[in-house]
């Protein structure tokens, strides 16, 4: 079984956890003024990359908070776990 | 079922396909060798009369999606336009044997989709109604009806999620997946097809918003048209010609058993308690599960998907206990917000995209590939895939089949 790194409780099984998606998705500043186009982006278009990608997890059955992950899609490696409000580390 | 395991399995054939090399230049080179790619230059050749089709496949032919999923055809599906789409697949495949002119092991032995609380009930006899209104055989069966038809469900009152009934359709079934993938591969080489495999695309000319060819690692090939049929890679693949896609990708995992006497004679799904169970040709009983949660490309998934799975199998099937775990897989299967596909025309003129079937691409095999020839041939979608154009996530016009697709995602 995975162990995935948290932040707060460091390495704990998979199972406590809670798959959040792509990381960096900000609420629409002005939602009103959005095109349906840029909602359509909003709601529906996530990077789907083969490689590293900057993802959130939950310790829902930890400390139950929030966090994000640089995680490699084709080998599952955590690559870098960091606090939602920071910036996505630059991995070489 | 009477026969011996295996017993109903054919001889292996004395011609397969050829092994070209590529050609300068073709009217369509298709993406993907897996069964929708091949049926699609199948179709292409067979009934919109254009042979001169390349279809290039970075691995082997039928080594993806096509190798890993669990066989399952039904067309059971809740909206009128899955049920289109999924229909029309489920005639071609009743005639696919005798069209292919070769063994596909089609067994329409029906699938039972049971129903283990109030809701699931209510959500399964509507979607029987709507599928009788579509001209589909459906009907709604108590517990007693799910031990006949497979008497190995334990229907029993007194477990945590317990058979309230379920949806049967009885056209439907399964195949044997390696086969179709052969079949189709080796009537398109019949027909003049290049199936052509190691050749793996990385880049499209595009020149004044028209396809004119791709770059791959076996050089170079012009094309009128290029066709997109590379499933779970679908955004790896449709970013290189600047296509933003509304898909995420995740690995679903499959396993089988050690070979058995025949016990299970249908198929059987359980959307709540998310295990489905066939038993194939050669007496392995093959499972599947949910997808994982995470996207992701590596073909494994997480250890605590196939517990939960096996937990699921054991309460609804007591008599699997001692059979033995062989093997276990995923494939990378591209999900779409709405649990439907998208097929049709891209921004980029003669590009065509088939992709986001997610869960459910092998029973789509020959439906898509007749239809999504017409709209290549055509340039313009065949009526059965026009709902599912990447525009209806602007538009909001989605085809919600979550309840309908029976995994979870």
């Amino acid at each position: 079984m995975q162990l995935i790194p948290c932040p707060w409780c460091g390495p704990r099984e998979e199972t406590e956890f809670h798959y959040g998606g792509q990381a960096h998705i900000g609420y629409p500043q002005d939602p009103s003024a959005l095109s349906d186009e840029e909602w359509a982006r909003f709601l529906f278009f996530r990077a789907n990359p083969e490689g590293p990608f900057a993802e959130r997890w939950s310790h829902s059955a930890g400390c139950r908070r929030w966090f994000n992950a640089v995680r490699d899609t084709r080998t599952h490696d955590l690559l870098a776990v960091y606090r939602i409000d920071e910036p996505r580390p630059v991995i070489s | 079922m009477s026969r011996a395991p295996g017993a109903d399995l054919p001889e292996d054939p004395d011609f397969l396909w050829d092994n070209p090399d590529p050609k300068p230049a073709y009217d369509v080179v298709i993406v993907g060798g897996g069964g929708h790619g091949l049926a699609t230059a199948y179709y292409l050749a067979k009934v919109q009369g254009i042979t001169n089709v390349a279809v290039l496949e970075k691995g082997w032919l039928g080594g993806g999606n096509m190798a890993r999923n669990t066989t399952i055809i039904r067309s059971n599906y809740l909206w009128d336009e899955s049920s289109g789409i999924y229909e029309h697949s489920l005639k071609l495949w009743e005639g696919l044997e005798d069209e292919l002119d070769y063994p596909i092991l089609f067994s329409q032995r029906g699938v039972l989709n049971l129903a283990h609380g109030l809701q699931d009930v209510r959500d399964s006899v509507r979607r029987v109604n709507a599928n009788r209104l579509n001209g589909i055989d459906a009907e709604w069966v108590d517990p007693g009806q799910v031990k006949e038809l497979c008497p190995i469900v334990n229907t029993s009152p007194d477990v945590r999620y317990p058979v309230l009934g379920g949806t049967y359709q009885p056209r439907a079934g399964i195949a044997k997946h390696d086969y179709v993938a052969w079949g189709f591969a080796r009537a398109a080489t019949v027909l003049g097809v290049d199936l052509i495999q190691n050749c793996e695309v990385t880049g499209f000319e595009i020149v004044r918003g028209r396809i004119a060819g791709v770059e791959t690692s076996r050089g170079r090939i012009a094309a009128g048209r290029v066709a997109l049929c590379a499933a779970g890679h679908s955004s790896v693949v449709g970013a290189l010609a600047g296509l933003e896609l509304p898909l995420a990708s995740h690995p679903l995992q499959a396993l089988v058993s050690e070979l058995l006497e025949p016990v299970h004679p249908t198929v059987v799904m359980s959307n709540a308690v998310h295990v489905y169970v066939s038993q194939a040709h050669k007496g392995e009983l093959v499972m599947g599960a949910g997808v994982d949660s995470y996207q992701g490309y590596g073909r494994r998934g997480s250890f605590h998907i196939i517990e939960d799975q096996m937990a699921a199998a054991l309460e609804l099937f007591p008599i699997f206990a001692r059979a033995h775990l062989l093997r276990t897989w995923a494939g990378i299967v591209d999900v779409t917000p709405d649990a439907s596909p998208i097929v049709g025309l891209t921004p980029v003129q003669g590009l065509y995209l088939n992709c986001g079937w997610g869960t459910g691409g092998f029973k789509a095999t020959p439906g898509l590939g007749d239809c999504f020839a017409h709209t290549i041939a055509k340039d313009k979608p065949h009526p059965h895939v026009e709902p599912f154009t990447l525009e209806r996530f602007v538009t909001g016009a989605l085809v919600d089949e979550h309840g309908a697709a029976a995994v979870a995602h």
